[in-house]
């Protein structure tokens, strides 16, 4: 073969470079894959619309959601170096110059969501404070001087012109020191004074801006390295205007155990805290998915997948989207009917072009198939036979669909309203967990359910009136008609509240006659209680407030049970719904121990022949070599011996045991797996 | 929280649970779910009781039951899904202690097939429950087993080629099986003191109590369902017992054949290669079905690799046809590069001077293999036309699977323009990466599971059947010492006697010099020191020995030759004179 050699490992295969020109795009690998490739290009190119817009938006919103952060990590910046800015000669801040600003940034776990909040962070640092941004990772800085190179290198990258690289290229090898970079710093804050208008006003709003260093992980930085950087930077801290950020992935007590009293009393610490990621997960999930605005929906078991990897394995927001991404491309890779899955006009006419095939497809998704079955019988006979007709009810299904998604939304977030408060929290805290509850199956079956609803029958009057007032809120932010009708019976039900307020002061007054009890022995008091329990109990008399209750109560119920099925019931749920988890969780959170395991123990499984066919933990006597080998190793690991194989497979006979072996050289058969087996299965 | 609950939990904490129960806990997982909650909460009540006034305890019922939520549903993922490994029972299997539950099957086929020359007639595999309710009673009873070795004996072409192995097998179904069936103190020692007996029949020695202790060990799991509670204090204290007993035993006997001691010559590659080749593997067609299941996938794999993931294929048997196949079919009109992982000389150096001198036609050289990294990741940011698809066989290997090695190859894959595929088959192959890793290689996985043989990526590696050129073989050793004058010979003998009487103490440097020319005199050797020197440097010349300078500055001689060899070519030296 072409690629194997005994001299070398790399091989590198050039096209000439005529052909090489020419490229595939991409969407033909979408359209060859499959063999009925139905608007294969038309699906591709919504998955990538669908696709950008969803980037765009978790773009946006992580902007949003590190705005709040990095506005006050710059104002405390600025306020840090106004210090230094006004050179005042007051004994106070003399002090306070010795000390080195420092922000630390305490950002959680999610480790490689880290880089993009760095990233955007120092954007917004260079476009805000200050030209002069350096970011550091703990495994470029074995050592000081390497933190220094790499610090001089960056700096300079960062604010010279290419004029003086070549100089600057020669000073980087020859030495780099924090005199120097002083000396560098006061040269480019003079060079740049007459410069002035060249560059943008606001990055050079001060006569010397700060530099500012952000260490990415600060845990990993040896802590000789860091102390020794700080102290030498906090003597040249009157020339040189540093300002550190920390970045710190567990808990700020690590800077005072990586640094002793003496050095970390030379900065000025001040606490950051980011958004905590499961905010973030929420906020993600919310604006993506629970929203009508993009068409694509998860099942419930890929949402439930792709939390699980979220909260149990890396809290990365990233890999979060990655596998919205994976199930987004899935969903447009395998259903030829995702062509639907678009805005709603767009989709209307989509439909009208269907291909014959496609509307044959139509017919045989399961949900169609149960809608036709509810219909009368001709118009069964022409959902099956008539084209027209066909897509004309699929329009119509399709909006219904739409329609369906908005009431949906709605009603959840009302719902999630009610249950979030709840002790106990029957229905989880989060939205996602009743979101993930409700697409699985009719909610109001659960016993979750009727608990919350029980609990609900025994709210105060203000947490009641607080919460109808959120979502009167939720139902006023819609423009939906269908559920306006809703908003105004919320309206009512406060305004009954509040006059219930002017009637509960009569009943107080009306109701303490009967708590003067007298003094009485023991047996008659006993038979009092007995008789009021009684009494409460038959006569069943309820105050107005909690007949009022006990109508919220019902009216979010019947709301439930309205607008809240499962998508299952929905026809044509498919063309929007991504469904197969399985695939999703081989490629994301694959097991390749399993794999082994089950290819070595189970061969059956793969290879699809009557004769492997075995029960549990035996193995049959065809199975390829390997597995039997295996097999026998796992059984007597220690006792193995090459010899005694090979020996005993040639002594017995070969008719019914390993078939496969040839009677040549049955001896040696074993030994080769074996070989190949060690190098895969080391345990 | 009421009181009697309370107290309920308190007893709870005193309770004993046995031994059976905890095994149970771990081995069985069937009815895993069942028993996770079960304990859950009562995990939930202790911590009710400890922390009662708070009102956190919610959070902890919260988490539990998401704990729940998660283990249910990675349970029916496993079992839902299509592909990825059966395991119907869970993870237990896969990461249990070494699992012995069933080798008792393993066992009974070996002493199906050690019948076969007894009864010398071709033996039925579907009467074998009646094999096994024989062998027990004819190896218990003492004259039984003794025609058996007759037999055996008679048979003498069947005892030469019964390993000891095997014997041992023949003996565990046996015991284990008494053991199962009745299950008492008394029947266990009977069964010892047959054993006993039987040990002395076969003169073997067999570690009895190790064997037994296994098999004991091995048949719990298996009557665990017997609810009886006497049983289950004997098998408690037994389990203790038999514990000890099986950690105490220092040394496990096991057959001390070696290949060298077959009278078969060691192969050649080439003829291995061509045994190897003649034989068809079985189940071809499945295999083959396999194969186009897996090119179906090529295209979305391209689709895919251009989306921005990175693609990894692990499974069992060697993937390199695959992604050879990949290759051909997919990337003929693209750059791509091919790494053979499991070449013993790879390093992430060659990998980059391969990238920058073929691929981007860059002659000049670099300080480190991060500034070439970083010129490697320029010249791919600036040309957005570059494309460039690695293949890379064996991504786990050896001398691949270093920390930085990983963070240089994530490095590059995580270019825009840079597509990896990349083939992994260690067990624990995915403990290479972290997440910071993880993220930047950004993989899909992919199971391909082949069964071919890793031919290719085990040709470097030596296999015990073929005949090691690096070392002397016998024939060259008598060549050489054909050619000598006798008293050269009678040196090496005496040098190659002495190592063999040494072989055993592990701080054996070798013979000195002065010891040596010692014992040489006495046999009449040599004569002077020069004349020892002499001859020393003709066998060193010849490679036939090694010296050694030891720590106290004496020089040790050491023949490099493995004993084995030794041993033959003294017995070949005693035939001829």
């Amino acid at each position: 073969m072409a690629t194997s050699s005994v001299s070398k490992g790399c091989f590198v295969f050039k096209p000439n470079f005529k052909k090489r020109k020419i490229s595939v795009p991409i969407e033909d690998y979408f359209n060859k894959g499959k063999d009925e490739s139905e608007d294969s290009k038309l699906r591709f190119e919504t998955y990538h619309l669908i696709w950008q817009q969803m980037k765009s938006e978790t773009q946006r919103l992580q902007e949003e959601l590190n705005k709040n952060l990095f506005d006050s990590l710059i104002e405390f910046l600025q306020k840090s170096h106004s210090g230094f800015q006004k050179n005042s000669k007051d004994w106070g801040s003399q002090i306070k110059l010795r000390e080195i600003p420092t922000a630390a940034l305490v950002l959680g776990v999610n480790v490689t969501d880290h880089d993009l909040t760095f990233r955007s962070l120092t954007e917004a640092l260079q476009s805000h404070v200050t030209p002069y941004v350096v970011s550091l990772q703990s495994k470029d800085c074995p050592d000081v001087k390497h933190f220094l190179q790499k610090l001089v290198s960056q700096l300079m990258d960062c604010c010279v012109d290419v004029e003086s690289k070549e100089e600057e290229s020669a000073q980087k090898k020859t030495h780099c020191s924090m005199d120097s970079l002083s000396s560098w710093y006061t040269n480019v804050t003079q060079k740049t004074d007459p410069k002035m208008p060249r560059k943008k006003r606001t990055s050079s709003q001060w006569q010397s801006p700060p530099v500012v260093l952000i260490l990415k992980d600060m845990e990993s930085f040896t802590t000789k390295v860091l102390q020794d950087f700080i102290i030498i930077s906090s003597q040249h801290l009157h020339e040189f205007p540093l300002i550190l950020i920390f970045g710190i992935a567990t808990s700020p007590i690590i800077i005072h155990r990586l640094l002793p009293h003496a050095v970390s009393s030379l900065l000025c610490i001040e606490l950051f805290q980011s958004l905590s990621c499961k905010e973030h997960l929420t906020t993600v999930l919310d604006k993506l998915l629970l929203t009508t605005q993009f068409p694509f929906k998860l099942s419930e078991k890929v949402l439930q997948i792709l939390t699980n990897i979220f909260l149990y394995h890396d809290f990365s927001i990233q890999n979060f989207i990655k596998g919205l991404q994976l199930s987004l491309l899935e969903h447009f890779y395998s259903q030829p009917l995702s062509v639907l899955c678009c805005s709603l006009p767009e989709a209307k006419r989509r439909i009208h072009s269907l291909s014959d095939n496609q509307c044959e497809n139509i017919r045989r998704l399961p949900s169609f198939r149960r809608y036709v079955e509810k219909q009368a019988s001709e118009k069964q006979v022409a959902l099956l036979t008539d084209e027209r007709f066909l897509k004309e009810e699929a329009q119509s299904l399709l909006e219904n669909l739409y329609v369906y998604h908005t009431n949906y939304f709605l009603v959840l977030r009302c719902l999630h309203q009610f249950t979030s408060s709840l002790p106990k929290y029957p229905l989880g805290r989060q939205i996602r967990e009743l979101y993930c509850t409700c697409l699985e199956k009719n909610i109001w079956d659960s016993e979750e359910y009727a608990s919350a609803l029980q609990l609900l029958r025994m709210l105060a009057k203000d947490e009641l009136m607080t919460i109808l007032e959120k979502c009167f809120k939720v139902f006023k932010s819609s423009s939906e008609k269908q559920l306006g009708s809703t908003a105004k019976k919320i309206e009512e039900l406060l305004a009954q509240f509040q006059s219930l307020d002017e009637a509960k002061e009569e009943e107080d007054t009306s109701g303490s006659h009967s708590k003067g009890l007298q003094k009485t022995d023991l047996y008659h008091l006993q038979k009092s209680l007995l008789e009021m329990k009684e009494l409460r109990r038959t006569s069943k008399k309820q105050t107005k407030f909690e007949v009022l209750r006990e109508k919220v109560v019902n009216f979010i119920d019947s709301l439930v049970r309205e607008y809240l099925l499962p998508p299952e019931t929905q026809p044509l749920h498919e063309a929007v719904y991504f469904s197969a988890a399985h695939t999703l969780r081989e490629h994301l959170n694959a097991a390749p121990r399993v794999a082994l395991h089950t290819a070595l123990n189970n061969p059956y499984y793969y290879l699809k022949n009557e004769a492997l066919k075995s029960e549990e933990g035996c193995i049959p006597n065809v199975a390829p070599d390997i597995c039997i080998a295996y097999k026998l190793h796992l059984e007597c690991s220690r006792l193995i011996n090459l010899v005694d194989w090979s020996e005993f497979i040639r002594g017995t006979p070969t008719t019914a045991w390993l078939p496969s072996s040839a009677m040549s050289a049955p001896g040696i058969r074993t030994s080769e797996p074996r070989a190949a087996e060690k190098r895969n299965v080391r345990t | 929280m009421s009181k009697p609950e309370l107290k309920e939990d308190k007893m709870l904490e005193v309770q004993f649970v046995g031994d059976d129960d905890v095994l149970n806990h771990i081995l069985d997982r069937e009815g895993g779910a069942k028993l996770k909650k079960e304990r859950a909460q009562l995990l939930v009540n202790a911590k009710k009781i400890i922390k009662k006034p708070e009102y956190d305890l919610e959070e902890d019922d919260q988490e539990v039951l998401k704990d729940q939520n998660y283990v249910e549903v990675l349970g029916q993922d496993i079992q839902g899904s299509l592909k990825n490994g059966s395991a119907t029972d869970g993870g237990n299997k896969v990461y249990s202690f070494q699992n012995r539950k069933h080798s008792e099957k393993m066992a009974k086929l070996a002493s199906e097939l050690a019948k076969t020359p007894r009864k010398s007639v071709s033996f039925n595999l579907k009467n074998d429950p009646e094999i096994m309710i024989n062998i027990p009673q004819c190896s218990k009873g003492h004259p039984a087993s003794d025609k058996v070795q007759l037999k055996n004996n008679d048979k003498g072409e069947f005892l030469s080629t019964t390993p000891r192995g095997l014997r041992k097998r023949l003996m565990v179904p046996r015991s284990h099986s008494d053991s199962e069936s009745e299950y008492s103190a008394s029947n266990s020692e009977d069964d010892e003191g047959v054993a006993q007996e039987c040990e002395e029949d076969a003169n073997e020695v067999i570690l009895r109590p190790k064997s037994q202790a296994q098999n004991r060990v091995v048949s719990a799991p298996v009557c665990k369902e017997t609810p009886s509670k006497k049983m289950k204090r004997d098998k408690t204290s037994d389990l203790v017992e038999e514990y000890f007993e099986a950690h105490s035993s220092s040394k496990v006997l096991t057959s001390d054949r070696t290949l060298q001691k077959l009278k078969r010559p060691k192969l050649d590659q080439q003829t291995l290669r061509n045994l190897l080749s003649k034989v068809a593997p079985s189940f071809s067609a499945e295999l083959k079905q396999l194969n186009q299941q897996y090119e179906q996938l090529f295209h979305k794999w391209m689709l895919q690799l251009h989306l921005g993931f990175n693609i990894v294929l692990y499974g069992l048997g060697s993937k390199r046809d695959l992604l050879e196949r990949f290759r051909t079919s997919m990337l003929q009109d693209s750059v791509h590069v091919v790494i053979n992982g499991f070449f013993p000389g790879i390093s992430v150096k060659s990998i980059l001077n391969s990238i920058t001198q073929e691929v981007l036609d860059h002659t000049g050289t670099f300080h480190s293999v991060l500034d070439q990294l970083d010129w490697i990741t320029n010249k791919f940011k600036e040309d957005s036309s570059l494309e460039l698809f690695l293949l890379i066989h064996n991504l786990d290997s050896q001398m691949l699977r270093g920390d930085k090695s990983q963070q240089i190859i994530g490095q590059l894959s995580s270019l825009q323009n840079i597509y990896l595929i990349a083939s992994i088959d260690h067990l624990n192959a995915p403990l290479m990466w972290d997440h910071a890793k993880q993220s930047l290689y950004n993989w899909l996985w992919y199971e391909t599971t082949t069964y071919s043989p890793y031919t290719e990526e085990t040709s470097y590696e030596n296999s015990l059947l073929v005949k090691q050129s690096g070392s002397l073989p016998l024939s060259s050793l008598t060549h050489v010492l054909r050619s000598l004058t006798p008293n050269a010979r009678g040196i090496f003998r005496l040098l190659s006697k002495y190592q063999l009487d040494n072989q055993e103490s592990p701080s054996y440097a070798g013979l000195s010099f002065q010891d040596f020319y010692q014992q040489c005199r006495e046999a009449f050797l040599v004569n002077s020191d020069l004349t020892l020197r002499a001859q020393l440097t003709e066998f060193r010349d010849h490679k036939l020995i090694r010296t050694k300078k030891g720590a106290d500055g004496v020089e040790y001689l050491l023949i490099p030759v493995d004993s084995g060899t030794l041993t033959d070519f003294l017995e070949k030296e005693e035939e001829e004179s």
